[in-house]
């Protein structure tokens, strides 16, 4: 049998242990030994029969006693593999020893054996191969000869130089010596040349003027600002002398980017505009030339509690209405700005409108649902009367048709404070207009889902028609033709123009406006003006085209009315920046001729109130005067 | 109809252009070889006036070269060259891997090398164009001539600098065609005229640059490349109008183991005797000038203006400076030699001092620095600032204002022309009076006397201005007055009064017809159209912004506190 391999750490595992005398060999492998803990056996011989674990186990005091009492407990190893103590011998011991202090475990194995060469140093006498040296190799090479004699014949014949030594200094000679100007390319001629450096100026100088230096603010801008963004890409500094001047941390920086500039930048041969600014100014006749037109603001109509939404003049330009949303309506007269009358109505005054016919003293006053006729009792006695007895003289119709409104005759109190007729319509009117003759009028009742929107009525025979059967979007406002029978209605962006006699669609007018506000026609009848609130008045050529002749934006805000003159060729547009502005609009007879449009005047006057600046503007029937109306609860009339 | 269907950007602007991308791929080339031709040739991108039609209607941000330029390039012999410096490279690395030391330096030996004579030829066929772009190469050459042997390019390449610049400093003191000088925060900025050609460069102060990391040397190496070569055959080319030998034995003190600003110094100190040689001839040249055909008018002014800049050539003339030891010795010298002055330094500094401080017959002694212990009585002792604002006056300014430990007028840029409606600096105003003769306010009456004596040329042109000269004087005093109570009251509140022409019925009409014109304008720009009206607000703005920053400026010294501005006290030498 081998000698006993000693076990330093038995928990290790490795089965190849065998005891003295016995042969038992744990044939379990390399498993953990404490699957067998509940077993009465630990493992299994060769012969496949149980190896039994000792009857009874060591318990600590066992341990402690033997601990105290053995001698050889020192020596004493447990093999788990078996479960037996294992006494270990003195050479086993010495083993361990020896392996703790990294010896050989060997005894015997000397490290230091002496070394043996392999080969010998000693040089040997006789040749290893015993072969006679060639001739060749004592005598000297012909071809060799041959080569060296041809290259000396070379040197000697000039054909081989010496190596030049290599030029590392530039040469320099006069390039441009044959200077041929026929030899400039193409090339040349499309060129851009770079720009050269900006030229420093007083601020980048080491010692500038105060001036030039920033002040504490403008620097921490300067110096929180992109460096894209900068004026200046450096700060200007002051040194009190030139030994203090530092060196520019961004001088190599510069020159770099200059490169880049030089090789990478685009560049494109661009044209300055060099237009004088007063040549763009259009060249237009000046206003001078162009009197009459109202100058100065020259008297102020005060009485309204509150905003004027409307006014109108009588066709002798002796009066002058205004409606309010203070539910009055007041009576000036021109010249002396007093308030001849007032009258309460029952509600905020939309529109009022006073007869164009000069024999005829109504004037149409709109608010909520209703529509009232008023005789004002103003002027002429003899119209008064009339105009009464035109009134009174209606005879109603054998027939009584069903109307869209009711017609009213007022009697009584309301009799004597003017009021002659009383339409009240179904919905609230927005804007009442006269035909030229003064029989007709029109109401507007916005709408947007039904087909009643517009209503004309013919006072003398109290008669009230529907003229349109069909809903083409909200209604903005409408106007008659001054000499034909036409009929103008603007919806949000659109002005129709219908023929009241064939009742179909002439025209449509495209203004170009996101909302009209307001519509006038010009007395000769062939041309319109639009003011929109998206501040744009559009000059309308019917002969011309459906679109708009010209577009003006003259104004900041939204357009709120506009006016044509009746004689003279004149219009004005008042706006929410409480400006009205008075422009000459000439119309020629001559068809070819386009009209005139020359801004003459900016009248300024009206405060802004709540964001409303002028309201309404009309013209005076003869004076080139015109009266606008605004928020600030004034009528004024600039002449 | 018929025909075959025209497909979209094969035609027009679309083919006359290529991007870089594409330009590269047909020469071949490697982007950073495509970047040093570029740079060599010349070439750059081009914005087309229609770039979404380049594009192929894409509007992708891209550059685009000229088609025609890359086809010239292909021709390019020194393509072939970059081709075989990238054989070169391969081989020697190979060689090095197998440690063929001998091929190595067979290889070395035989390392290709291309010249940019041709293309220098062919980028300026004249030589007026070649001078004409030499600003950028000026400035590049000087900023590496002050570069140390880091590393950041050849050895050679700053000994070369070194070489051109004093070269080039060495003909601007021979032809005395110096102009301009201005000290910057930045550096020196140099005006030159030569053969006609206003030339600017920018020098660095003396000092060790830190080089900054984000800058790729390797582009402004290949800059340089080009421009020193540009820049010899410049120099080559002015020495020969001067009937100087070419290249110059100055040369010779060129060594690296002087500093650079030494080597310049004793270059120019060196030239000296030259430049005196010269002078006779330039003055045999002057004379012949009178053109025959010509109107006498303009005869007359063009002799004065000669007769101004001879006069300017020799401004030190006669004048025996010493440069202490803090001041920057390079650039003053130059300055001083390129206006006929004598220049000597301390000779324990630098070599090329002819003389020593003790000289008696030293006029001006410029030093830099609050006092002096022991000083001489027969010369000035004035700040380096006198020379440079003397020489952009073209005059010599009066030096009380600049002597030691005075605090100094402002240093003004020689660079800007006021136009009408800029704002002018008050001392700028001063000068400009000076420069007319115009006679200073506080002065003795014995040196008045010598002033009339000297002054009897000018005095015609005197007549002339003198009213505008009045006004401006009283302007002037005007604007000190004010500058002076802003000191003193912060605010004053003075009774209003009514003014004349409201009251009065002539002034009334001027103001209703001004007001008139006013709303005319105003009406009549409200009736432009859209896109006049958008042209014409943008200049009106600029033109606005402009008037706003010279009012600020002019309102500005209300901020910082300006030294008393006094007139120039006056003593003519």
């Amino acid at each position: 049998p081998l000698p006993p391999l000693p076990r330093p750490h038995p928990a290790k595992g490795i089965h190849k242990c065998r005891k003295m005398g016995q042969d038992i060999r744990n044939t379990v492998g390399n498993v953990p030994m404490e699957w067998y803990q509940d077993y009465p056996h630990i493992g299994y011989n060769l012969d496949g029969k149980k190896i039994f674990k000792p009857i009874r186990n060591k318990d600590e005091l066992d341990e402690f006693l033997d601990k105290m009492e053995n001698p050889d407990y020192w020596r004493t190893v447990h093999d788990k593999m078996t479960a037996s103590d294992i006494r270990l011998t003195d050479e086993q011991v010495d083993l361990v020893h020896r392996l703790q202090k990294g010896q050989f475990g060997d005894v015997n194995f000397n490290e230091y054996e002496p070394s043996v060469d392999f080969f010998t140093n000693e040089v040997m006498i006789h040749p290893v191969t015993n072969r006679p040296q060639d001739k060749r190799s004592f005598i000297p090479s012909l071809i060799e000869k041959e080569k060296v004699s041809k290259l000396v014949h070379a040197i000697k014949m000039g054909w081989i130089k010496p190596r030049k030594p290599k030029e590392t200094t530039p040469q320099y000679y006069d390039l441009w010596a044959k200077e041929d100007p026929n030899a400039i390319l193409g090339r040349h001629k499309m060129h851009v040349p770079a720009p050269k450096m900006r030229l420093p100026g007083h601020e980048e100088s080491y010692n500038p003027p105060p001036e030039y230096l920033l002040t504490e603010e403008e620097r921490l801008v300067w110096e929180q600002q992109d460096a894209e963004d900068r004026k200046l890409p450096f700060l200007p500094q002051k040194h009190s002398c030139l030994r203090a001047v530092p060196a520019f941390s961004r001088f190599i920086h510069e020159r770099f980017e200059r490169c880049l500039d030089l090789y990478l930048c685009p560049r494109q041969r661009k044209m300055r505009v060099n237009v004088n600014p007063e040549d763009l100014i259009p060249k237009l006749p000046k206003p001078k030339d162009l009197q009459p037109f109202p100058t100065t603001m020259s008297l102020v109509y005060r009485g309204h509690t509150s905003l004027v939404r409307c006014i109108s003049a009588s066709p002798t330009g002796q009066w002058l209405v205004s409606g309010s949303d203070d539910f009055t309506v007041r009576f000036w007269e021109v010249n002396t700005g007093r308030c001849m009358k007032t009258l309460e109505v029952g509600g905020a005054v939309k529109s009022v409108a006073w007869n164009p016919n000069p024999a005829v003293c109504l004037v149409a006053v709109c608010f909520e649902h209703t529509v009232l006729l008023l005789n004002p009792s103003l002027g002429d006695r003899l119209v008064v009367s009339s105009t009464d007895q035109l009134i009174t003289a209606y005879e109603p119709p054998e027939e009584d048709k069903e109307q869209a409104v009711t017609w009213a005759l007022s009697e009584g109190l309301e009799h004597n404070k003017g009021h002659r007729l009383t339409l009240t319509h179904p919905k609230a009117v927005k804007q009442v207009v006269w035909h030229g003759k003064g029989d007709y009028l029109s109401s507007v009742m916005p709408d947007n889902s039904s087909n009643l929107q517009v209503l004309i009525h013919q006072v003398s025979k109290r008669r009230t028609q529907n003229p349109f059967r069909k809903n083409k979007g909200l209604v903005q406002c409408v106007s008659f033709h001054p000499l034909r029978p036409y009929f103008f209605v603007a919806t949000q962006r659109y002005v129709r123009v219908y023929n009241l006699i064939k009742q179909e669609l002439t025209k449509k007018l495209m203004t170009n406006c996101k909302w009209i506000s307001s519509m006038a026609i010009h007395p000769g009848g062939d041309n319109l003006i639009c003011g929109s609130y998206d501040c744009r008045l559009a000059w309308f050529d019917l002969d011309l085209s459906t679109k708009p002749y010209k577009m003006l934006r003259h104004h900041k805000k939204a357009l709120r009315g506009v006016a044509y003159h009746r004689n003279y060729p004149l219009f004005a547009s008042g706006a929410d920046d409480g400006s009205v502005i008075v422009c000459h609009g000439m119309v020629y007879n001559d068809l070819l001729q386009n009209p005139l449009i020359v801004p003459v005047k900016v009248l300024k006057g009206h405060q802004i109130t709540h964001d409303l600046g002028v309201l309404d503007v009309t013209f005076h029937p003869t004076q080139p005067w015109v009266f606008s109306s605004g928020a600030d609860t004034t009528i004024r009339l600039f002449t | 109809m018929g025909g075959l269907q025209k497909k979209k950007y094969e035609r027009g602007s679309a083919t006359n252009y290529i991007t870089r991308n594409k330009a590269r791929k047909k020469l071949q080339l490697s982007l950073a070889d495509f970047r040093r031709l570029c740079i060599l040739k010349g070439i750059y991108p081009h914005e087309p006036k229609h770039k979404k039609k380049v594009n192929k209607g894409s509007t992708a941000p891209r550059t685009f070269y000229l088609f025609k330029d890359i086809r010239f390039l292909l021709h390019e012999p020194i393509v072939r060259k970059f081709r075989e410096y990238k054989v070169f490279v391969r081989k020697l690395r190979k060689a090095y891997g197998k440690a063929e030391w001998t091929g190595v330096e067979r290889l070395r030996d035989n390392k290709p090398g291309y010249k940019l004579d041709h293309i220098i030829k062919e980028r300026y066929p004249t030589f007026i164009d070649a001078l004409r772009d030499i600003d950028d190469a000026l400035s590049m050459c000087f900023l590496f001539s002050t570069f140390a042997r880091t590393g950041k390019c050849h050895v050679q390449t700053i000994t070369l600098c070194r070489r051109l610049t004093v070269e080039w400093m060495n003909y601007v003191v021979t032809s005395r065609s110096l102009r301009k000088v201005f000290l910057s925060i930045k550096g020196i900025y140099y005006q030159a005229e030569v053969l006609g050609q206003l030339i600017t460069w920018l020098v660095p102060y003396q000092f060790a640059h830190d080089h900054p990391t984000d800058v790729d040397y390797r582009v402004m190496a290949t800059f340089t490349e080009m421009y020193t070569t540009l820049f010899g055959f410049i120099n080559f080319r002015l020495y020969q109008t001067l009937n100087l030998v070419y290249p110059p034995k100055v040369t010779q003190y060129l060594d690296l183991t002087f500093s650079c600003a030494q080597q310049k110094l004793s270059a120019l100190s060196a030239s000296l005797a030259r430049v005196v040689a010269t002078a006779e001839e330039e003055e045999n040249q002057l004379d012949l000038f009178p053109t025959e055909g010509e109107d006498q008018e303009n005869m007359q002014a063009r002799e004065k203006e000669q007769k101004e800049q001879e006069a300017q050539k020799r401004l030190f003339e006669g004048l025996k400076f010493f440069l202490n030891r803090e001041v920057p010795r390079e650039s003053l010298a130059f300055i001083l030699r390129c206006f006929g002055a004598e220049v000597s330094w301390d000779k324990s500094l630098c070599i090329g001092g002819t003389y020593e401080v003790t000289d008696e017959t030293i006029t001006h002694q410029i030093v830099d620095r609050p006092d002096m212990d022991k000083q001489y009585i027969n010369r000035y002792y004035i700040q380096p600032q006198w020379v440079f604002d003397s020489v952009n006056a073209q005059m010599r300014l009066p030096v009380e204002d600049y002597f030691l430990g005075t605090t100094l007028p402002p240093h003004l840029s020689p660079f800007v022309e006021e136009k009408d409606g800029d704002y002018v600096p008050p001392e700028k105003l001063k000068l400009m009076a000076l420069q007319r003769g115009e006679k200073p306010v506080q002065e003795d009456e014995e040196e008045e006397d010598e002033e009339e004596e000297e002054e009897d040329d000018d005095e015609e042109e005197d007549d002339d201005v003198d009213d505008e000269e009045l006004t401006e004087e009283k302007n002037l005093k005007k604007l000190e007055g004010t500058r002076a109570q802003g000191k003193t009251l912060a605010v004053k509140v003075t009774p209003g009064k009514v003014k004349p022409w409201e009251t009065g019925s002539v002034g009334n009409k001027v103001r209703l017809e001004q007001e008139e014109k006013a709303e005319e304008k105003r009406l009549a720009i409200m009736m432009m159209k859209k896109k006049e009206k958008y042209l014409y607000d943008k200049i009106m703005f600029g033109k606005k912004r402009t008037t706003r920053e010279v009012s600020s400026l002019r309102c500005a010294p209300a901020k910082p506190t300006r030294p008393s501005l006094r007139p120039f006290a006056c003593r003519w030498r």
